[in-house]
């Protein structure tokens, strides 16, 4: 079993709006050294997979069919057995 | 009475709830920035519904930041009277001034339409103008209305009678059919519906308005 | 990639014959260089051409058409050509509205179109100086046993919710129709409206020496560079891997906007020369054209604009379509009150270039020219372009072998009310905010939507419409018919129809047989609008709706506005009780050819149009207008698709009545959708002063009643079945199928 991390965040070139209002509400609390904030989503995800290499597979296939819009977002993982 | 409308950045309810309270209810009321420090001259605070701040990160957490939010806790404590709607309501619980939180719907689905309520108690200052378990409809229109506590906290709110209204008919998955809910001293109310749309025979009801005229009613208490 | 071609020069440009790539044809590309220019244009010049150029800003194959639209009338104060049309509405005030169409941008991302769209349209209106009261959306789809449809209409319903709501104007109304024809290539068309006093009204205009240039909104990146002639090319399906970068709409920072825009309006008017939205081709339209409505000339410092990316080009820069931006051309000495204003709201402002008087559209970056050519070059030197017309094989020899039978009506309108485009809408528009704001009357669900005007007795109603199956099976009429079943729904609200936009949504007009239908029915929705003294004040066009070379079914979308002198006699589509008498106004003929009943049994649009007549339908309006005048009515709806039957269970639904009656009519005919019709529900004891006014106009059918039953008595038959049930179809029909 591998349990995978995934962090998906907008695409360097998209918008983040959320992002921007989060790192203006950090600077208004005076956390000055704030310099850029991205807002992204995580999932954990276990997965049943015989070795490594089939559940770097599956991740790829489920990041790419449902966890992330291609369009504008990307992702990123980390897979550990469990 | 003096109320004052506190706008937030992103709140599109100010300017509704200002008519209400001005034009139906006949009192004065006056438009108070999200910075302003001193919140002294008002009898009673509304917080606005709205995507304050866009909503960003949580419903309401930037908004409870604000300078304002902090005269909030202030006179809140003095005892006025503080009604937050929508918006207002999931500012309120992000600055702990009500118990719980709001979460995405059950269905996660923005959801507008009118709502049928049960006046739960209508021995609250917001209430006493409803009859006990009259039926109330007023609009809702929210994406993060479901309200969630734990077992205590809801243990509690329904021991010390601080549930004001209930939905007929739950339209988001709130627990114990919550709609709206009071501090335990009984001078802060949260709630999702708004009752700023409905103070109108024009807009299709006026039960909001009674919700505002019961603030007026001079036989009311602060419950216990 | 776009670096790269910086290093182009212009000889490159003109040897490899870049400016093909971004849509500028070899003629166009002599025009610039030899006539405008007399020299080669450099990568910025030409990119700046091929956005200004493409038809989506520069009308350049619609404009001998749209030429033709009737746009006088006694209110207008300012008709197309702006942002947005504006009409008087008396006590000194007056209403913008304008309808845009995202549609490319909606298949591409459906959630981040449509909300785009939205914002983008609201611009369009507060840019004017008015203030927005509520937003409608027409939209279309593929069919629904399709999954990517549904996926589809999931996630541009959500986006428009997502920005509506958030920006606190209410979304009122709209449609949604589902054919086959929008397979790959959906519809997303919003309207906006907008009040103002009329001493508000501003324009898109950059003039006076010296004055300053102020950006203001979200910071520019390269998202949706050079979208504008991007949308000027059809669709294909291997194209999905050449996307440019998706615009992210930020509804916060338009709510931001709007506020700002408005208070600098209200209070430093005389110091705002002109505002306008950086929509299509981004700051190289909104300046150009703001520049070239004096001729001005105008100087910009690329330096200075607001960018969230580093090493922009310039051409990156000026056609970055980037969402939430403005451009204002400031009085000069007068900027820092401006300034002021967008910093109270946190909005990041730039004073980045100054008008002059030499007529030149200049940009320079690191201090160095970067572009130097005629403002005027740009907007007004575009040429345009007539096409053939050729009247499509099937109106030539028109199918007219449809033919049904029906057995039992009841089953059959049971059916009918299932389907997609007739069942309720409620599970959609129930995602939209249709009451902040407080002013909304009648929201989603009735022929019109109604927001009343705060502070007078006047409310304005607002429809948005299109059959495009009349369309296809005739385009003239098609398009008088879309104006006329608009004004039906103004009318059946209470109101009188004042003026029209539209969204032009079509083929590709180099396709002999799209610029037919559209150069057609562009004729039909005029000629309709001058009878009814309703002019067009703006609208959009949309060409190049096809996939793979198969074309969407003509749509153009009217969006229609009328006012209601007095709030008292607004007016609903439902009957109120048991006991009201229920009457047809208008003749029921044998018209079929592009009904529902027809797409029902055979999915195939075939025949002729019949029995539309203009002049009846503005007969059967005015007394029906004149019945709600006198307070004579209880509730009235326009009959339009699925005719009578839908019409009727529509009538009976809300306040769970039954019905028992008897008509002049055949099974098959309470599916007919001859055009003109209304039905109206009455108080019985007004029966006597209502008939002496409608006459023979109005056909007495039944009684409503409380027993839930519908009970119909036909000339061959029998309409009888249980009316929950029928509700309940109606009610279901659209949410069944998306699950």
């Amino acid at each position: 079993m591998y349990l995978a991390k995934v962090i998906v965040t907008k695409k360097a070139s998209i918008l983040d709006p959320q992002g921007e209002t989060i790192k203006n509400a950090l600077q208004n609390l005076d956390f000055k050294k704030i310099d850029d904030v991205k807002q992204g989503s995580y999932f954990e995800v276990k997965i049943d997979a015989d070795n490594q290499e089939k559940a770097d597979q599956i991740t790829n296939s489920i990041c790419k069919e449902l966890l992330v819009n291609q369009n504008m977002e990307s992702y990123k993982f980390s897979l550990e057995e469990v | 009475m003096n109320f004052g409308i506190i706008s937030f950045p992103g709140s599109n309810c100010d300017w509704d709830l200002y008519y209400a309270i001005k034009d139906e209810l006949n009192e004065s009321c006056k438009m108070i920035s999200s910075d302003e420090t001193n919140l002294d001259e008002f009898d009673v605070i509304l917080i606005p519904g709205g995507f304050s701040y866009g909503d960003y990160l949580r419903s309401g957490a930037i908004g409870s930041l604000a300078s304002a939010m902090q005269a909030v806790k202030k006179i809140a404590k003095e005892g006025k009277i503080i009604i937050g709607i929508c918006n207002g309501f999931q500012i309120l619980t992000e600055s702990n001034l009500l118990p719980g939180s709001l979460m995405v719907n059950e269905q996660p689905e923005f959801i507008s339409k009118w709502q049928n309520l049960k006046v739960e108690n209508n021995q609250t200052i917001f209430s006493n103008k409803f009859k006990k378990n009259q039926i109330v409809k007023m609009p809702i229109a929210h994406g993060e209305g479901n309200y969630y506590c734990d077992e205590e906290t809801l243990k509690e709110l329904e021991s010390n009678h601080q549930i004001v209204f209930r939905y007929e008919d739950n339209p988001n998955g709130s627990v114990n059919d919550i709609a709206g809910i009071t501090n335990k001293e009984g001078n802060i109310l949260g709630m999702m519906p708004h009752p700023e749309r409905a103070v109108e025979t024009i807009l299709g009801g006026i039960d909001g308005l009674t919700l505002f005229q019961s603030l007026k009613n001079t036989n009311s208490e602060v419950i216990k | 990639m776009i670096e790269e071609k910086m290093k182009y020069s212009p000889e490159d440009i003109k040897t490899k014959k870049l400016y093909l790539d971004m849509g500028l044809t070899q003629e166009e590309y002599d025009i610039i260089s030899k006539k405008l220019l007399n020299r080669l244009p450099n990568y910025t010049e030409i990119g700046l051409y091929s956005g200004m150029w493409s038809e989506h800003c520069s009308y350049k194959n619609s404009k001998p058409v749209l030429k033709k639209f009737w746009t006088d009338g006694s209110r207008v104060i300012q008709g197309p050509g702006e942002g947005a049309g504006v009409l008087d509405i008396g006590d000194d005030q007056a209403i913008v509205f304008k309808a845009e169409s995202h549609n490319h941008p909606s298949f591409v991302e459906p959630y981040e179109g449509a909300a785009t769209g939205v914002g983008g349209i609201i611009r369009d209106i507060f840019s004017m100086g008015a203030k927005p009261i509520a937003s409608l959306d027409s939209l279309r789809f593929g069919s629904l046993t399709n999954t990517k449809n549904k996926y589809l209409l999931n996630k541009v319903v959500a986006g428009i919710a997502g920005y509506g709501n958030c920006i606190g104007i209410p979304t009122v109304g709209g449609e949604i129709e589902f054919d086959d024809s929008y397979n790959g290539n959906p519809l997303v068309n919003v309207m906006c409206i907008g009040l103002m006093n009329q001493a508000d009204i501003k324009q898109g205009k950059a003039t006076g020496n010296n004055n300053s240039i102020i950006y203001v909104g979200a910071k520019t990146g390269r998202d949706g560079i050079n979208g504008a002639s991007f949308a000027s090319s059809q669709f294909s399906e291997n194209e999905d891997n050449d996307r440019s970068a998706v615009q992210v709409g930020d509804p916060f920072m338009e709510k931001l906007l709007v506020d700002a825009c408005l208070e600098i309006n209200r209070d430093f008017s005389d110091d705002l020369v002109g505002i306008q939205d950086m929509g299509a081709a981004g700051l190289v339209s909104s300046s150009a054209e703001m520049a070239a409505k004096d001729n001005s000339g105008i100087k910009i410092n690329l330096d200075l604009v607001p960018q969230r990316e580093l090493g922009m080009s310039p051409y990156e820069i000026m056609l970055s379509e980037s969402q939430e931006r403005m451009l204002l051309c400031v009085k000069d000495g007068a900027e820092q009150n401006i300034l002021d204003v967008f910093k109270k709201y946190n909005l990041e402002a730039v004073i980045i270039g100054k008008v002059n008087e030499n007529s030149q559209y200049c940009l320079t970056m690191n201090d160095q020219v970067v572009c130097d050519i005629p403002t005027r070059s740009l907007v007004d030197d575009v040429p345009t372009y007539t096409h053939e017309l050729v009247k499509p094989e099937r109106l030539i020899n028109p199918d007219t072998s449809f033919d049904f039978e029906v057995e039992n009506p009841y089953e059959t309108l049971n059916n009918l009310l299932s389907q997609p485009t007739i069942s309720s809408k409620k599970s959609v528009y129930q995602q939209y905010d249709s009451r902040v704001q407080t002013n909304t009357v009648v929201d989603s669900g009735s022929d019109a939507a109604v927001v009343r005007i705060r502070g007078t007795k006047k409310a304005l109603a607002m429809t948005t419409d299109c059959n495009s199956n009349y369309v296809y099976l005739d385009p003239y009429q098609g398009g008088q018919i879309a104006v006329a079943e608009a004004a039906r729904n103004i009318i059946a609200s209470g109101g009188t129809p004042i003026g029209i936009t539209n969204c032009l949504n079509f083929g590709n007009p180099d396709n002999s047989e799209s610029y037919f239908e559209l150069e057609e029915s562009v004729k039909g929705i005029s000629d309709v609008c001058q009878k009814i003294d309703a002019p067009v004040i703006g609208g959009n066009v949309s060409l190049y709706n096809e996939t793979d070379d198969h074309s969407i079914k003509p749509t153009p979308m009217i969006g229609m506005v009328g006012l209601i002198e007095d709030n008292k006699n607004i007016i609903t589509q439902d009957a109120k009780g048991s006991d009201e008498l229920v009457y047809l106004i208008g003749d029921t003929f044998d018209d079929y050819s592009g009904s529902e009943i027809q797409k029902m049994l055979v999915n195939k649009i075939t025949g002729e149009l019949n029995h539309f007549d203009v002049n009846q339908e503005i007969n059967n309006q005015e007394l029906v207008k004149d019945v709600i005048k006198k307070s004579l009515v209880k509730s009235v709806h326009d009959l339009s698709e699925g005719g009578l039957g839908v019409a009727l269970t529509e009538l009976l639904q809300k306040n769970e009545l039954g019905f028992k009656g008897q008509v002049d009519l055949t099974k098959k005919q309470l599916f007919s959708e001859t055009q003109s019709r209304f039905l109206i529900s009455i108080d019985s004891a007004k029966q006597s002063e209502f008939e002496a006014i409608m006459k023979n106009s109005a056909n007495l059918i039944g009684k409503t009643n409380d027993i839930e039953l519908v009970d119909l008595e036909l000339s061959d038959g029998k309409l009888l079945g249980n009316m929950m049930d029928l509700k309940k179809s109606w009610e279901e029909g659209l949410t069944c199928l998306m699950k």
